[in-house]
């Protein structure tokens, strides 16, 4: 059976600002969904939430692995179930070793029970995974003894996102725009990828303002996210209208969602 | 063991790291608490030293008594001179090799893993047992090639001409009143001269701790670098926790002449009750080098601040500095670079963290004299602040009398950074370990610095700190 991630009438608030209305979605391992917006529509909430960031206060609603509601737990509790967020900014950390950092949490996905302080996996085996992983990515090998993120090109930095997704092996991977910044070499990279490693047992959630990446990765379903509510769902040809035609008429179909989208673009302005 | 055998309980940087520590009834001779010319006169009688010396520390004596506390830096206020002992002479003699080492000084330095550390890569150890070092090997390849390694003491001894030669040239008693202090009471310390042209290839070793309550620790340290010549010294501190306060004030002073190089490496983690009061200061001549790696664990009020004066034209400074302030802690922290010469360069990085209400301060000069032309400096201070009871401040001073120099200043303060935890915890890191491995990679540009058993022992202490804490 495959795993099954279920957001139910999930709302959200940013510094006690509702950012989420009730969004629904159902995303089961091996498909790719699309989550297409305007700008202020809560797409990138939506990943923050879904990852457990601990300023985006869900305050209605509920997320469920398999059944299992995950909507209280803490970031590296939701990771250790096989959720993944790969950052539309990854955060530099200064001073730990890219090689050092994947190990740690390699060894605590693998292992959920792994407890502090205690063994993490073999050294031999480790080095030979990312080594071939960031062969496959087009990575210089040399990275892994870098600072995490420390003074990347924005290309670096998204392909340091998907060698982590690679060598997690999550069952959920939400991306973040991770195809904005780049150029057309590093989409190239990134798309292809994230092809090679999608497959039956991750189901994707790309969000997205470009259509290279979902070129390479053809979503099964496109949701569209406007005031904070999911107003439309399609599969990829609807993708590819909206990249061609803007939202202008999904404003227009949903007036009530685009005067709400209106007033957050308008709050975020300020 | 004797009566105030420590709890085990959570163990932390601010906390000492080993519980235990040895009966002190062991001590052959022990010198009533205080500080007057009977002690100072009775210490050097203990030694059998020359009647010069003896006047220096007398002559120290009175410096001391006329000066004034600082009434900057830390508070002292709980600082009492006269509930102190200044001299304990632990055993009869220096032993020479490590099977002759008393058993129970044996099971101290085992449960610190000096063994071992000399086994994997340590050529010379020097570990002192409270005032008098017990335990000296030196590698005879290095005694073949002039070089000289052994406790103040015996240096004073053996090697009159040099010693004295040196000797409270480089820091006198003058300086401050702390210097005038140790000048006074000192004892044990390393001695090390390192001929011209030769080239000491492994960190040369030595491991202090203070083992005695109210025990002051005054050990004295001079190190000569000949032309051309290189070393690299590595000291390590430890101490057990005990009830009242204590002293720890040491001096050291270091010459590199012409084209030498010299590092000189402290990891200290001192129990939370010590007043951790040095001086320390080195002079470097044309084209040397001398670097400062300093690490302040632990203490109650740690005031140090390395300095290097740039003698002649082509000398290089360089000091790296971290202090970690934990409950109940503040570690007032830095360095001096002072520019005698032009052409001369200098570096400060300095680190530090604050925890659990603790208070790190860093306090440094850069100071470039008259006719000291075409000098560059640079400074660079971060502070990481773990929570909101937690401080940190600066106290950057810069003196220049000349008009053509280079001087950098940059500071910078942060907390962790909810951005970085939540990005480490998403990919499964628990809060813990996402904190710890921020911490450990605020400091790792010193601890890749370091001699690898202490990197590996300082990144085991900021886990074990952080474990304690978050949840």
């Amino acid at each position: 059976m495959s795993s099954l991630l279920k957001i139910t009438d999930l709302h959200v608030s940013v510094a006690d600002t509702p950012i989420l209305k009730g969004v629904n979605m159902e995303i089961r391992q091996g498909e790719i969904h699309a989550l297409m917006g305007p700008n202020g529509s809560g797409k990138s909430t939506l990943a923050y939430a879904l990852a457990g960031h601990p300023n985006y206060a869900i305050t209605g609603g509920s997320i469920e692995i398999d059944g299992g509601n995950i909507t209280e737990m803490e970031a590296d509790e939701r990771a250790r179930l096989g959720m993944f967020l790969a950052f539309q900014y990854p955060v530099v950390i200064p001073g730990v070793k890219v090689a050092d950092f994947i190990r740690h949490a390699v060894s605590n996905i693998r292992n959920p029970d792994r407890k502090e302080g205690e063994g993490l996996i073999g050294m031999r085996e480790f080095r030979k995974e990312i080594k071939a992983r960031m062969e496959e990515l087009g990575m210089d090998v040399e990275f892994a003894r870098r600072y995490l993120n420390d003074g990347f090109s924005g290309g670096e930095k998204k392909r340091m996102e998907i060698l982590q997704m690679a060598m997690l092996q999550p069952k959920f991977a939400v991306l973040d725009e991770t195809d904005s910044g780049l150029d057309s070499d590093a989409v190239r990279v990134v798309s292809e990828g994230l092809a090679k490693l999608s497959g039956p047992e991750m189901g994707v959630l790309i969000i997205t303002h470009h259509e290279r990446l979902l070129e390479f990765n053809p979503p099964q379903y496109t949701h569209v996210i406007l005031g904070g509510r999911i107003v439309e769902i399609g599969d990829a040809a609807l993708a590819h209208d909206l990249h061609a035609n803007g939202y202008a008429t999904v404003r227009e179909r949903h007036p009530e969602a685009a005067a709400d989208n209106a007033k957050a673009e308008e709050a975020a302005a300020v | 063991m004797s009566t105030d055998a420590p709890e085990k309980e959570e163990i932390g940087i601010g906390d000492y790291q080993f519980g235990f520590h040895d009966s002190t009834d062991n001590y052959e001779f022990k010198s009533r608490k205080g500080l007057d010319r009977e002690i100072v006169g009775q210490i050097s009688e203990m030694k059998n030293e020359p009647a010069w010396m003896r006047d220096f520390r007398l002559k120290s004596l009175e410096i001391f008594e006329s000066r004034p506390m600082p009434n900057w830096g830390g508070d002292m206020s709980e600082l009492d001179f006269n509930d102190i002992y200044y001299y304990m002479k632990a055993t009869k003699g220096q032993e020479r090799s490590w099977d002759d080492v008393p058993d129970d000084i044996r099971k101290t330095y085992d449960r610190l893993g000096i063994p071992e550390a000399e086994k994997k890569f340590l050529s010379g150890v020097k570990a002192q047992y409270d005032s008098e070092v017990v335990y000296g090997s030196l590698k005879e390849d290095l005694s073949k090639d002039g070089v000289l390694f052994t406790d103040t003491d015996s240096a004073l001894r053996e090697h009159p001409e040099i010693f004295r030669e040196y000797f409270g040239t480089i820091i006198p008693p003058e300086d401050n009143k702390f210097a005038a202090l140790n000048s006074a009471v000192w004892s044990g310390g390393s001695f090390i001269y390192v001929p011209p042209g030769v080239h000491i290839e492994f960190p040369l070793q030595a491991y202090f701790r203070i083992n005695s309550q109210n025990m002051g620790q005054f050990e004295r340290t001079l190190i000569i670098v000949d032309e051309g010549a290189s070393a690299h010294y590595v000291e390590g501190c430890t101490a057990p926790t005990y009830s009242s306060d204590s002293l720890h004030s040491a001096v050291v002073e270091i010459v590199v002449k012409q084209g030498g190089r010299f590092r000189y490496t402290t990891i200290q983690n001192w129990s939370n009750n010590v007043y951790n009061l040095v001086t320390k200061r080195a002079m470097a001549y044309r084209d040397a080098l001398m670097e400062w790696v300093d690490g302040n664990l632990g203490s109650r009020l740690t005031m140090k601040y390395p300095a290097i004066y740039l003698m002649e034209p082509g000398a290089r400074g360089e000091t790296l500095s971290i202090a970690f302030a934990g409950d109940h802690q503040h570690q007032d922290a830095g360095a001096k670079m002072v520019h005698c010469a032009p052409h001369t360069s200098s570096r400060i990085i300095s680190k530090s963290i604050s925890k659990d209400g603790g208070r790190s301060s860093y306090r440094g000069l850069v100071k470039v004299e008259d006719g000291a032309h075409h000098c560059k400096s640079n400074v660079v201070c971060d502070a990481l602040i773990l929570d909101p009871d937690s401080k940190s401040d600066t106290y950057p001073y810069i003196e220049v009398e000349e008009q053509e120099v280079a001087i950098e200043h940059e500071a910078s303060v942060s907390k962790i950074a909810e951005e970085q935890l939540f990005y480490l915890m998403s990919r499964g890191l628990s809060e813990a370990e996402a904190s710890a491995m921020i911490v450990t990679g605020f400091i790792e540009p010193l601890v890749k610095e370091l001699p690898m058993e202490y990197a590996v022992e300082m990144n085991r202490l900021i886990e074990l700190q952080m474990e304690g804490s978050v949840g």
